[in-house]
């Protein structure tokens, strides 16, 4: 059905270091003893707060509603009492903390009344996409997206392809592998839901050669499925980038700062797909994924099904521990990975991988002057010139950066790993990047600057003219009074004038009255 | 000799009715640098660039009486805007870049006097005569005129956190230099 592949530019192989795990199978990690749970484990508005201190919540319960259009809800990952909401260490690279419900689990695992499966053959598109949305499915490859916003896209796009990014790229990471190999008839399933959903026919299923397993199990499972094809594409990083995937695939390059559903084609994750056909044929939310728990310095390296919240430290823990002080806990891969500062904080939606990675791994030498030998140029899978782009960031000049295309860099890390002067490319657009985010915001919150201080302006004016006025009729008042008294009086104390004097004057001391009553 | 003489004459009379007529009708009010100049700057009118306000700022920016680099609350991204705008080279290293800062009321201290709220360009106070008074973190720009007027020094000036949504990578180490050359990325 597929025909040739197409080649991408640039890339890297690095070792791929999988068969600490790949030959693993999936474990159940044992209830830990408590359970964090951030609202915001997703891209979007965090999730709302549905329960107190003190609540019982069921198995799969949700805990916390989407709130907003791109946002996704929380469920409890087993049955327990909620301990509280509360700021607590997030796995992200800052170590900031983030607001965090924690529970403890009960043990007994009970479940919530959960919702009757779907027939996805009959039931209409817009129904699929809101249990997805219901069970707080996400995109499960690192980039957390919510899925059901995905499975929406066949309403503006004109869609042709499914694409299941089964390619797992990153060095260590087996988590995909071992789900496609040990669920492959659910992963295909979930494929073929999303598929009905979107509204396309055709589904590949792309692995990277170095899964031959995965690839033989996928294949069986799929073999009397119509349109649904397993494609095995070369192993090369960063193949498991939606737009690298899909240029192999098809030899259709996503114009820059577009979507990939602008070429017609939509990628999900495998475990995606998995979540999804969960969701859908059983009503069971997203409560726990598959996370990759290797590096040298962990001493028995496994994957591991483990319940969103579970702290990093038990699942080092479940795996006998830290055999030799790592240099760098990550969580996700070790090319896109981010540094904890934590091991207390726990794993989301979005861990596919936590690596524990020794001094000998990381292999963090000296920076040292460009040489510019341009290996970073072809290395950058987006045809970038990172040389070029960081010298701009490292003088300041964002904008000049962004001219050559930094919005366009995926941060794959492709230039940092090529470089024979260790310079820190990838980290410079990050930087880059981030600061340009920072100076958006700060742009916004000048423009509002801008309207409340006009606001204030216009009513400090008002207000002006308002006294103003108040003034102005007071005097007028004060003067048709002096005027009547004057009227008033004898004509025996005649004399036009003098009563005109008399009248002023009394005017004068009822502004000086109005004055002080302000 | 004459007919040189009509046609250059001619010529004159026309281009200098034509001339006279655009300027009329294609007059610009004012100097549109200024209304430009002003864009750029914060438009809180905070006034500690030592003008009443970013209108008059902007004035002596474009008249080249002011530096561009005046306006401490937009730091350097400000100032490098200024000195494109105007053409000016500028020494960025001079510049302080200022963490943000955002008042914040001792709630214990505050009587509740309004006097803060009435200075306050963006009316990022809320409160009322005798009660305790607050501020909106996110309208505030830290320009610390509120921390002057209170009587009871309950206000002060915290820089603002970041978070996990806000926090983005520092900019990395420089290379090391070696003894010749400068790195060049």
């Amino acid at each position: 059905m597929m025909g040739a592949l197409f080649k991408i530019r640039g890339g890297v192989h690095p070792d791929d270091r999988k068969h600490l795990t790949k030959d693993l199978a999936i474990e159940k990690i044992p209830m830990p003893p408590v359970l964090h749970l951030p609202l915001q484990q997703h891209i979007g508005a965090h999730a709302e707060p549905e329960v107190e201190r003190g609540d019982k919540v069921l198995k799969g319960q949700v805990i916390a509603r989407a709130k907003g259009m791109i946002s996704a809800p929380v469920h409890a990952p087993t049955s327990g009492t909620i301990l509280g909401l509360h700021s607590y260490h997030s796995p992200t690279a800052s170590g900031l903390r983030w607001q965090t419900i924690t529970m403890r689990p009960d043990g007994f695992d009970r479940w919530i009344r959960r919702a009757p499966p779907l027939d996805p053959l009959t039931c209409r598109p817009e129904e699929i996409s809101r249990r997805v949305a219901d069970c707080g499915v996400v995109g499960m490859g690192g980039a957390t997206f919510p899925s059901a916003i995905k499975l929406n896209l066949g309403d503006r796009h004109k869609l042709e392809q499914l694409v299941i990014n089964g390619s797992e790229c990153e060095p260590y990471l087996t988590c995909d592998d071992r789900l496609m190999r040990e669920k492959a008839a659910q992963v295909i399933d979930g494929a073929r839901i999303m598929a009905h959903s979107i509204g396309v026919v055709q589904v590949i299923i792309a692995i990277e050669d170095n899964k031959p397993e995965a690839i033989a199990a996928m294949r069986e499972a799929a073999a009397d499925v119509p349109d649904t094809s397993v494609v095995t594409v070369p192993s090369h990083y960063p193949m498991g980038a939606e737009k690298q995937l899909i240029q192999t695939l098809t030899g259709k390059e996503t114009p820059a700062g577009k979507l990939t559903a602008d070429i017609g084609v939509v990628v999900h994750n495998a475990a995606t797909a998995l979540a999804v056909h969960d969701a859908v044929r059983h009503g069971k939310p997203l409560i726990d994924r598959v996370v990759t728990v290797s590096g040298g310095a962990v001493a028995r390296p496994r994957n591991i099904q483990a319940p969103f919240g579970t702290p990093i430290f038990d699942l080092l823990e479940f795996c006998g521990g830290l055999k030799e002080e790592p240099e760098v806990i990550l969580v996700g891969g070790p090319m896109m990975g981010q540094p904890i500062k934590s091991v207390h904080a726990p794993i989301l939606k979005g861990t596919n991988g936590v690596l524990a990675l020794t001094r000998a791994e990381t292999a963090s030498r000296q920076v040292m002057p460009c040489i510019r030998c341009a290996a970073c140029v072809s290395a950058c899978p987006m045809g970038l010139l990172p040389l070029d782009m960081a010298a701009r960031v490292r003088k300041d000049e964002l904008d000049s950066a962004v001219k050559i295309g930094l919005m366009d860099c995926i941060s794959c890390g492709a230039c940092s790993y090529v470089c024979p002067s260790n310079i820190p490319l990838v980290q410079y657009f990050n930087f880059a990047k981030g600061r340009l985010k920072a100076i958006d915001g700060e742009q916004r919150k000048q423009r509002l600057t801008r309207k409340l201080a006009t606001l204030r302006l216009t009513r400090m004016e008002e207000q002006m003219r308002a006294k103003k006025e108040a003034f102005a009729r007071r005097k007028a008042e004060q003067a048709e009074k002096a005027a009547q008294a004057a009227a008033a009086q004898p004509a025996a104390q005649s004399g036009a004038q003098e009563a005109v004097a008399q009248s002023g004057g009394s005017a004068e001391t009822g502004a000086a009255e109005g004055g002080d009553r302000q | 000799m004459l007919t040189a003489i009509a046609v250059l004459t001619g010529l004159g009379v026309v281009l200098g009715i034509l001339l006279g007529v655009a300027a009329k009708y294609l007059s610009v009010e004012g100097n549109p640098l200024v209304k430009e100049i002003e864009d750029l700057l914060p438009g809180s009118q905070c006034g500690q660039c030592g003008f009443p306000g970013c209108g008059p700022a902007a004035e002596a920016l474009a008249n080249g009486k002011a530096p561009v680099t005046l306006c401490p609350p937009g730091g350097k991204a400000v100032a490098s805007k200024l000195a494109a705008k105007l053409g000016v080279s500028v020494d960025l290293g001079e510049v302080e870049e200022k963490q943000p800062m955002v008042a914040f009321v001792n709630e214990s201290l505050c009587i509740g006097c309004t006097r803060c709220f009435q200075q306050c360009p963006t009316d990022a106070f809320v409160g009322a005569p005798k009660h305790v008074h607050a501020v909106f973190g996110d309208i505030c720009t830290g320009c610390g005129k509120c921390v002057e007027v209170c009587p009871t020094e309950c206000i002060e000036m915290r820089p603002i956190q970041s978070t996990v949504q806000t926090w983005h990578w520092p900019k990395p180490a420089e290379p090391a230099k070696t003894a010749q050359s400068e790195p060049v990325t």
